[in-house]
């Protein structure tokens, strides 16, 4: 077992009057720029990104991790722990969704591994606004099984030509640019894959469409075609057959953000449960005082708390620069555990809600919906029960 | 040139605030804000130094728990914080209050405007800022809900003020007091820079002494602080064909004289 190495961090409180601050700040713009905004947005299957994001990049909100040389705040990962927990009282999931694939999952290659050139072009009008930005990894016949990708990147001289497809791209129908994985070399392995970054004006690239979804209505999802399209070499991030390994480390950070608002979001439906339960009566008292549902709820507030300490200690590991493989283990584990627990926050609220709960203009009924994808997007529950138990080991022998 | 803006923090508007046993006011451990009015008189701050190319300063008068503000104030953007306090002063009583503030805004370099929040959400009033104008013998507009014009050559402000009635635009003297109404601006968010740098900032805390003036006689007196006598609400079910609960409604709605 890997033992916690002692870090200066205070896990009791990790928080300072700066993140506090910074958390009231971001608590009052999601209160009054996005939460009055979330059911038209819902309604329409699409947010409109450019005229958010150039709010918030403005605020020195998108580019919390990035050195200041691009426009980044270059804060500890608290400020991001505390944006994507304040994220999550949008109202609607499709909303932080759409902000962190622009913050922590399209763009984190870049930022480590990106030319000068390649930062200056699409990073720093990321962190200000100005561009957004999609991660295009999965196709329709390579979902958890990165290494199955068949969208090929050909060298053309000093060009890469490329062809294939994406499915399931969020912030796809808007995006300026994409952060895509693409085999540059040939075979089906790790290896021989890259990341480029494909602008989407280019030409050969095509929305093919925009697709329905069950939950996270406020986010667009696409599903891309690439034919022949020509991007500069100089677009690749870092080194040629690299993709896959720098892919993987880009994925901790949106693992643990999506666990941190996964948790944030679930102690406000509870919360909100309890006080419907308080409100509303049968048999003669109110729900609450049956044990049955104190209980469940109780149970709920527990498991909240242990996985938020968890997301906790996963951040005090990538603060205290820990090795990788140790803190994409606990990533791993804090998106299994954030999923899980979603699921069961939503099936037992909405439970509690009785038949207000399946109503559509109910809050809970729409929170059921968006918290089912958290244990498949960014890799299913059982990748990372898959990768857990690599770490750890457990080969046969 | 320099512009003043006066802030507090108060109880978060969500606060649960009442009467402890003790007698004392509490809201539990409910953060506290700054008083949401001032919010507005701080961004007009930052836009009208920004305008008249000066400086923009807070002021807040009274206890520690004020700094919250004045770091919100310095988040937002404002140039420089300052807080007044001194045992000897009594900062709830508004003619105590305005007495300091206005020696306050004589010791800041240049002021040519001083702007409050419509009022203070706490105590509710805004006599302090009346009694500032006065103690300063400064122009006072009240209920502003746009600045039109500052002319500091010419030394005049021209404003558009708002009441019930209707608006009125008034041209006036500089130096002047104002009290802003929310509809003059868009408060803006603590950007992340602006919060990195007021976290950072030491608030300079000036005395009476440093004021160069004694303590002001508080005119007013607090004698207890009392909950609201707890409502009773009375539910009656009116029985009925639809018809004839419609006829009881409207009697009962006559005889409270709803209606
Ligand atoms: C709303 C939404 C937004 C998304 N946004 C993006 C995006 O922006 N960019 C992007 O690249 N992708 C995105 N995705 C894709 C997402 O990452 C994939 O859906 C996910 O990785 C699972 O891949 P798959 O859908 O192909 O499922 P499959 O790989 O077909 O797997 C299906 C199921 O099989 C099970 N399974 C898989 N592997 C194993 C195993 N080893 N052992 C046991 N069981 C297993 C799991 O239960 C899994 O859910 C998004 C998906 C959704 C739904």
């Amino acid at each position: 077992m890997v033992l916690p190495k002692a870090t200066a961090i205070n896990l009791f409180n990790p928080f300072t009057e700066e993140h506090e601050m910074f958390r009231k700040s971001v608590r009052a713009f999601v209160e009054k720029e996005i939460r009055p905004h979330v059911d038209e947005w819902e309604e329409a299957e699409i947010a409109p990104l450019h005229e958010l994001f150039k709010k918030m990049g403005e605020l020195g909100f998108l580019g919390l991790n990035y050195p200041e040389k691009y426009g980044g705040a270059e804060a500890d990962i608290w400020f991001t722990v505390v944006f994507a927990e304040e994220l999550a009282r949008a109202g609607a999931a499709g909303i932080p969704m759409a902000t962190l694939v622009h913050t922590d999952m399209a763009t984190p290659a870049l930022a480590r591994h990106g030319s000068e050139e390649l930062k200056e072009r699409y990073l720093m009008p990321a962190i200000r606004g100005e561009m957004v930005s999609a991660i295009a990894v999965t196709e329709p016949d390579a979902g958890s099984d990165v290494a199955r990708i068949k969208t090929r990147a050909e060298r053309d001289g000093d060009d890469y030509i490329i062809n294939g497809s994406k499915l399931y791209i969020t912030n796809g129908t808007q995006a300026d640019w994409l952060c895509l994985l693409a085999r540059t070399s040939p075979g089906d392995d790790y290896q021989g894959m890259s990341l480029i970054i494909v602008p989407t004006d280019t030409p050969g690239f095509t929305i093919s469409k925009k697709l329905k979804k069950l939950g996270n209505h406020s986010s667009d999802t696409a599903f891309l075609t690439f034919e022949d399209v020509r991007v500069p070499v100089s677009n690749r991030i870092g080194e040629e057959g690299f993709g896959f390994y720098y892919q993987m480390e880009q994925f901790q950070v949106e693992r643990l953000v999506g666990a941190l608002g996964g948790v944030a979001g679930a102690e406000l439906v509870v919360r909100d449960t309890i006080a419907y339960c308080q409100e509303r009566h049968a048999f003669n008292k109110p729900l609450i005082a049956s044990q049955w549902i104190q209980f469940k709820l109780a149970e709920l507030l527990t498991e909240i708390e242990a996985t938020r300490q968890l997301n906790y200690l996963c951040a005090a590991k990538i603060e205290a620069g820990e090795d990788n493989m140790e803190v994409t283990r606990i990533a791993s584990m804090c998106k299994l555990k954030a999923g899980r627990l979603m699921r069961e926050v939503a099936d037992t609220c909405l439970q509690f809600y009785g038949g207000m709960g399946y109503m559509e203009e109910t809050p809970i009924s729409r929170y059921f919906r968006d918290a089912r994808l958290t244990s498949i997007g960014g890799g299913a529950d059982e990748v990372m029960l898959g990768i857990i138990a690599k770490l750890e080991n457990m080969n046969p022998r | 040139m320099s512009i003043i803006v006066f802030t507090r923090s108060t109880p978060d508007t969500a606060a649960k605030v009442e009467v402890d046993g003790s007698g004392n006011v509490t809201w539990g451990d409910a953060a506290t804000v700054v008083n949401p009015w001032d919010e507005y008189a701080l961004e007009e701050g930052i836009v009208q130094a920004k305008n008249g190319g000066g400086k923009a300063s807070v002021i807040a008068i009274g206890g520690e728990m004020h700094n919250d503000a004045l770091k919100h104030s310095l988040a937002m953007g404002l140039d420089q914080a300052i807080r007044v306090e001194d045992d000897a002063l009594d900062a709830s009583d508004a003619l105590a209050y305005a007495t300091a503030a206005s020696a306050a805004v004589k010791k800041v370099d240049d002021a040519k405007l001083v702007i409050f929040g419509k009022e203070s959400i706490d105590v509710g009033t805004d006599q302090h800022a009346y009694m500032t104008a006065r103690k300063l013998g400064w122009t006072m507009l009240s209920y502003v809900s746009q600045i039109i014009e500052v002319d500091y050559e010419a030394g005049t402000i021209k404003v558009e003020k708002m009441y019930e009635q209707g608006k009125q635009v008034v041209t006036s003297q500089l130096p002047a007091v104002i009290t802003v109404m929310k509809e003059i601006n868009e408060p803006r968010y603590p950007s992340f820079i602006g919060i990195r740098k007021a976290s950072k900032a030491q608030i300079p805390v000036w005395s009476l002494a440093d004021l160069g003036i004694s303590a002001p006689t508080a005119k007013t007196q607090t004698l207890a602080f009392n909950n609201l006598p707890a409502r009773e609400v009375k539910t009656e079910m009116i029985e009925g064909e639809p018809e004839e609960q419609a006829r009881i409604l409207v009697d009962k709605l006559l005889e409270e004289k709803v209606l």
